[in-house]
């Protein structure tokens, strides 16, 4: 454990972090904007993954980054779409905190 | 794989600063300087891909990332914010529920991926990766490739109907 070697192990666990703090952020924020940018971070964690399996498992067929491009592009037009979503909700509700979002409850 | 001493410490600084940039874009009270330490998340995020030898996902994590996602959400910010900028992005009341979900997944996937066995080959990724990712781009992955575009187009079609309120002619 002490013979200072990065593989892919480090990755993994530093992977599961960042996602363990996009998935708190997800599930514990009042405004929606937030909840976003913490969608960002898992996706981000996902892609270091992604990558590290691409280098450490199968280093010369680029699968892992080629779906890591496709994980950056699902997540910008995410991106996209959950900004202009949030923006029409500001403008019924004249609010962002989830914890009012509640037409759909019966 | 080189494991010399620059890289086992390129990894160790680029992780912490990722993990603690990434707990101050949770922690922090005031939602734009989140989004702030979101964009050094994701450079930093870009170093830790060149660690990865992947140059060009880090040139494109750079770009989309931290010029395009940031921006994107500061924009949206100044849209739709108004009044006390310091309390706008705060917990709500199921932060102890969700503090423990997350330490029971972060105990799972620890477990999980200290106790398999990964069987890894010493090959070293090639080094011009832009001119394999784009052959195979074009070629076996052109489908997909195709169908991201038109994600994109559908997306930004979307967005732009959603946020510009198509008012109902009555």
């Amino acid at each position: 454990m002490l013979t200072l070697s990065v593989g892919l192990t480090q990755y993994m666990v530093l992977s599961a972090i960042l996602f363990g703090i996009g998935l708190f952020g997800v599930l514990s924020k009042k405004n929606a904007i937030a909840v976003l940018i913490c969608i960002e971070l898992m996706l981000n964690a996902v892609n270091i993954n992604l990558l590290a399996f691409n280098k450490f498992v199968t280093p010369t067929q680029f699968i892992g980054q080629i779906f890591a491009i496709f994980v950056i592009t699902v997540a910008a037009a995410e991106v996209g779409v959950g900004l202009a979503i949030i923006i029409a909700i500001y403008r019924n509700k004249l609010s962002v905190n989830l914890d009012e979002f509640d037409w759909l409850k019966w | 794989m080189d494991n010399s001493i620059w890289m086992v410490a390129a990894f160790y600084l680029l992780s912490a600063v990722i993990i603690v940039s990434a707990l101050l874009v949770v922690f922090l009270k005031n939602i734009v300087h989140s989004v702030l330490w979101l964009a050094v998340c994701f450079i930093a995020l870009a170093g830790l891909f060149l660690t990865l030898d992947a140059d060009f996902l880090a040139a494109v994590q750079v770009l989309v990332y931290a010029g395009a996602v940031c921006i994107m959400v500061v924009f949206g910010i100044m849209l739709i914010q108004r009044g006390d900028m310091g309390k706008t992005n705060l917990f709500n009341s199921q932060t102890g529920v969700a503090a423990g979900v997350v330490a029971l997944v972060l105990v799972v996937s620890g477990y999980l991926s200290a106790a398999t066995h990964w069987v890894g080959t010493a090959a070293p990724v090639p080094h011009k990766t832009v001119e394999h990712i784009a052959t195979l781009l074009l070629s076996k992955y052109v489908i997909p490739f195709e169908v991201a575009a038109l994600l994109l187009l559908v997306a930004l079609v979307g967005a732009i109907i959603l946020a510009k309120e198509v008012k109902a002619k009555c």
